[in-house]
């Protein structure tokens, strides 16, 4: 079995309001040096067999129609350790 | 001629029965079509009624937007088949791609429920025909995700083309608090659209809760029924 | 692996078992052994750690709850048609309609894990009401923090709220009403009170009982995994230290959406007549179930713990009898409905398995990897469970706090300081408009709510094949219980009752939902076993039955308990929702009337927290008939009045208050003449409501309230777009809504 790795974020001129409340809790914790925190998803395939090119497209695909909203977010595909 | 309008109940929709009721009232047949079924059953339109299908796991309307049924859908809509998509129903048209644009968490993260003011400023689409154009209606909201974004571009293309087919005007209902204009940071207080055909209608309001005084803050939301009733003995 | 088979556990009568880490007593302990006639197994001993816990057997609370059981009173007997003792109480309402309904606290859950605490609260009352047969239709809670402005508040309140929200609102159901109160006394110690409510046909009520040998018990719904383990035991049966937990929880997680399909899964189920009895899992899960389903049935059930579909698969079998797991409901079917009941659980990809079967025997017998691991009378476990007589013993302040009479303090004289009084308490957090809070629940969905917050009660239309309503209440007060149990509690309980009858509907049956502190504390079981007394006497002069309810104890950190704060849920009918009121002032030039008696009355009132933070004297005192007289001219008064406001935390201002904001128009009122203005405005009477009539309905408000008895003055008129006290002063409405409106949004953003 090998893990991929889908990372969505949301593409960076959206806005991102729970990142922003993020942000503003860290403020209120005491925390400071932070600049800017935007929130995403973190999607842990585990296939079969190993991430062959086949493979690996299909997870692309997944990414880019199913776990992804295209309008709204980006994505990046990683093969092994999450 | 008795129009039949569907309702799709997709796991975790939860106003099904009560578009099905604003269709009954509004004079057509109600026809409860189940997500699994391939099968569009003749109905002569469709509504997506609110809730959270699938529980809005993944995004909202993102599971529910592969549905067997929603397959008919789609190639129906592009055909010219009228279809409404009520809150939850307005998130699955945009995730397949029938309407454009995304709706998203609301802007200050609450889910909200307000008896909220629309002006309808376009009275032509297949839903709307019963409005006069401009007219002010109330009309309940309650979503967590319901803040519309789009790209400029987008955006634009539906004002020049005068697809916005709602826009929030304010909230009404004296006892809330604080009453605000927009209630999700909709841009451009979008809180509804259509297609260039006018045929495919995205709404965030809830126009099946406001079909009587007694159960909700008006009827004003009646008239979305019986449009689609007059669009449809017309053609 | 050695199992701790029955057999094993029979020839190792010297192993010691950590009975006492699961919250098991020396005696309890000996007891069980006595039943068996050995020492138990592990999976035996955590059946009988969880089942004999404070909140699963009632022990400390059971010998007194038996008074709602045994003083039905005799106008009730034939409504009544599930009492106390089964998952929620039901009740006939006419027309072939039955009306399950209870409220159900989780506190401690609420503290741990605010979002989660409150969402599983809301899920477990939901399936309670749902496993009587019921659709579910509605729900309401009463909330209680400490300070509005406490750090602990602004981490429980917003969690606690998106939690009720997330999960009702994803559900499906529409929340129509409720309470938030803010007290120094449940910091520490929020509390969750949920109320759900459900419609069923009369002949479709579903019991909890597993009849006839050869019935195949399923379990369905979600899949088991470690949520809670030990939750109910040893979470609710003990108190936070300073410190810190002393036990660490496995905090339960809910799925609403789970629910939701569980729910319409369950109604088609109900619908084709599939279940011989069901029963929900909530606190101590399948040991829960199992046992109860076998008590109430033929007596013998077997079941095979390796078939129960685990969302983890290390779990141990003990684990297994005490998780937690929400969204999971346990059926009882005749083998020829198997193939039917699968089928609808495969359209709503509802998990559903086989686990066992009722047996011609006495016995629960559960079998681990083909070893019998428990073997019990279930009756044992289930019902017969330790029962306490603890000591009470008077509080011993109690006295001084009576004789702390806020008469004593300053109180507002002049016209200004009136004015400045009245617009502290209305941008008082316990006063304070709640739509931050209450605009975060779906009220419309179902289409059925005719009336929902900020008026008295809720109320929704049972169906929409009929006019036929119900209205909901829920109230308590914790400051007037802690001066007086008995008294509070009965306060409470007019309260509702009062809330209803304003709305226009006919008080018909209650639930409760007791919060003490440590029954372990002789003053915590004084007050607890004063407030029964007091709603027992209270239900039977107002004629109403107690049909259920829920008692949480351990509402402390180190030894100072909450106030005592028993909630009650009071169940109306209305014959034709239309005929409803709200609280507003919807027209100008209308006649309003004060109706009952004011008196000089401030202990325990808003005014004495928010102007001294004062708690002392006596609460209002109580008076049934004047209640039922009021509830009576409120009654038939229908198509007579226009709007109708009872009177309660804050007087006669906050109601008036209230009404115009609703409204969205002002009043012109002169005070009685015979009452001081201060009292007049803020006194805390019970009994009393305010009304809006139209000006030719007058003389029959007249003829109504001289035919019952019931005092009444004429204060002024609606209409304006200020509240004027004649003589005293003037206020903008608007400026009242910035005061109301303002306090929610400064604490929670």
């Amino acid at each position: 079995m090998t893990r991929v790795v889908v990372d969505v974020m949301l593409k960076p001129e959206i806005l991102d309001p729970q990142g922003q409340a993020i942000l503003g809790a860290l403020g209120r914790l005491g925390r400071s040096g932070v600049a800017s925190v935007r929130q995403g998803k973190h999607f842990e395939i585990e296939l079969d067999g190993e991430a062959d090119p086949a493979a690996l497209a299909q997870v692309e695909e997944l990414a880019a129609n199913f776990l992804s909203n295209p309008v709204i977010e980006d994505f990046i595909v990683t093969v092994g350790a999450s | 001629m008795t129009v039949s309008v569907g309702v799709v109940t997709f796991p975790g929709s939860l106003d099904d029965r009560d578009a099905l009721r604003a269709i009954a009232a509004a004079g057509a047949e109600p026809i409860s079509l189940w997500h699994k079924d391939p099968s569009l059953h003749g109905v002569d339109a469709v509504v997506l009624p609110g809730g959270f299908s699938y529980g809005d796991y993944l995004r909202c309307g993102a599971i529910a937007r592969f549905s067997p049924v929603m397959d008919l859908i789609i190639a129906g809509a592009r055909d010219g088949l009228p279809v409404l998509g009520i809150c939850n129903g307005f998130q699955v048209l945009c995730e397949a791609h029938l309407l454009p644009g995304a709706l998203m968490r609301n802007a200050r993260l609450h889910f909200t429920c307000v008896d909220q003011a629309l002006s309808i400023e376009n009275a032509e689409t297949a839903w709307t025909n019963g409005y006069a154009q401009g007219s002010r209606v109330v009309i309940p909201i309650k979503n967590g995700e319901g803040r519309f974004v789009a790209s400029s571009s987008t955006l634009d293309q539906l004002e020049a083309e005068g697809r916005v087919v709602a826009r929030y005007v304010g909230a009404s209902a004296p006892h809330t608090s604080p009453a605000r204009a927009n209630p999700n940071g909709s841009m451009r207080d979008i809180a509804g659209i259509t297609n260039e055909r006018g045929n495919v209608v995205g709404l965030m309001p809830h126009p099946e809760h406001a079909i009587d005084p007694l159960t909700g803050p008006s009827s004003d939301g009646l008239t979305f029924f019986t449009s689609i009733v007059k669009a449809l003995i017309a053609a | 692996m050695t199992i701790d088979s029955v057999s094993h556990a029979a020839s190792t009568p010297d192993v010691v078992l950590p009975f006492a880490a699961l919250g098991l007593k020396d005696d309890e302990y000996a007891r069980i052994v006595e039943i068996l006639g050995r020492r138990p197994t592990l999976c035996e001993l955590a059946m009988y750690s969880v089942m004999w816990s404070e909140h699963c057997s009632y022990k400390s609370s059971k010998r007194h709850l038996k008074q709602f059981a045994e003083r039905i009173p005799l106008q009730a007997k034939d409504i009544l048609l599930v009492g106390m003792g089964e998952n929620a109480g039901v009740v006939d309402v006419g027309e072939g309609f039955a009306v399950t309904f209870k409220a159900e606290s989780h506190n401690h859950p609420s503290y741990v894990e605010p979002y989660q605490g409150a969402a599983t609260g809301v899920g477990g009352i939901v399936r309670d009401i749902l496993t009587m047969g019921a659709r579910p239709v509605a729900v309401m809670d009463s909330l209680r923090f400490g300070p509005a402005d406490a750090a602990d508040t602004l981490r429980v309140l917003p969690g606690v709220v998106a939690g009720i929200g997330g999960y009702g609102n994803c559900l499906g159901l529409p929340n129509i009403g409720g309470e938030i109160v803010f007290d120094p006394s449940y910091l520490g110690n929020p509390l969750v009170n949920a109320l759900a409510v459900g419609v069923v046909r009369t002949d479709g009520i579903k019991l909890a009982t597993a009849p006839g040998p050869g019935n195949k018990v399923v379990l369905f719904g979600a899949r088991t995994g470690g949520d809670g383990i030990g939750g109910a035991s040893v979470l609710a049966s003990a108190t936070f230290e300073a410190e810190g937990v002393r036990k660490r929880p496995s905090v339960q997680v809910g799925d609403p959406f789970a629910e939701k399909v569980l729910i319409e899964c369950c109604l088609e189920i109900f619908a084709a007549d599939l279940v011989a009895g069901i029963q929900d899992l909530g606190a101590a899960g399948l040991s829960c179930a199992t046992s109860e389903l076998a008590s109430a049935g033929t007596g013998g059930m077997r079941i095979v713990l390796d078939t129960v579909p685990l969302r983890d698969p290390t779990l141990a079998p003990e684990e297994i009898l005490m998780s937690e797991s929400q969204e999971r409901m346990c059926a009882v079917v005749e083998p020829s409905k198997i193939p039917a009941f699968m089928e609808i659980c495969a359209k709503w990809d509802v998990t559903a398995t086989v686990i066992g079967e009722v047996t011609g025997g006495d016995r629960l017998d559960i079998y681990w990897r083909d070893e019998l691991v428990v073997s019990v009378p279930p009756r044992t476990v289930a019902h017969e469970g330790p029962v306490y007589d603890r000591p009470l013993s008077r509080p011993v302040d109690l006295d001084a706090l009576r004789a702390d009479d806020p008469v004593l303090l300053p109180r507002p004289r002049s016209s200004s300081e009136l004015l400045e009084t009245l617009l502290r308490l209305v941008a008082s957090p316990n006063l304070a408009d709640k739509s931050w809070v209450t605009n975060q629940y779906d009220r419309y969905v179902m289409g059925n709510t005719t009336l929902a917050m900020p008026d008295d009660a809720g109320m929704i239309r049972v169906d929409d094949s009929t006019n036929l309503g119900l209205a909901l209440a829920l109230d308590g007060n914790g400051r007037y219980t802690r001066l007086d149990p008995y008294f509070g509690a009965q306060l409470a309980l007019c309260e509702a009752y009062r809330n209803v009858a304003a709305s226009g509907a006919v008080p018909l049956a209650i639930t409760d939902c007791l919060n003490f502190g440590s029954p372990e504390d002789p003053e915590v079981m004084w007050q607890f076993t004063e407030a029964i007394r007091g709603i027992a006497d209270g239900c039977v002069a107002l004629g109403i039955p107690v049909t259920g309810g829920n008692v949480s104890f351990y509402n402390q950190t180190g030894s100072t308990p909450i106030n005592p704060t028993p909630v009650i849920g009071v169940l109306g009918v209305i014959s034709d929702v239309r005929l409803r009121r709200s609280i507003a002032f919807d027209s100008d030039d209308e006649q309003i009337f004060l109706l009952g008696t004011t008196r000089e009355e401030f202990g325990g009132s808003e005014w004495a927290h928010v102007a001294h933070g004062h708690l002392g004297g006596r609460p209002p005192i109580v008076d049934f008939n004047a209640e039922i007289a009021l509830a009576g001219v409120l009654h038939e008064a229908t198509g007579v009045i226009s709007a109708a406001h009872d009177l309660s935390d804050g007087g006669l201002a906050q109601a008036l208050v209230e009404s115009c904001l609703r409204g969205g128009r002002g009043a012109r009122i002169t005070l009685p003449a015979d009452v001081d203005p201060f009292v007049a405005l803020f006194s805390e009477s019970a009994a009393r409501a305010v009304v809006a009539v139209p000006a030719d309905r007058v003389d029959q408000l007249l003829a109504l309230a001289a035919a019952h008895g019931v005092p009444l003055v004429a204060l002024g008129s609606t209409g304006g777009e200020t509240l004027d006290i004649t003589g005293q002063f003037t206020v903008d409405v608007a400026a009242l809504r910035t005061a109301a409106t303002g306090t929610f949004a400064a604490l929670f953003g």
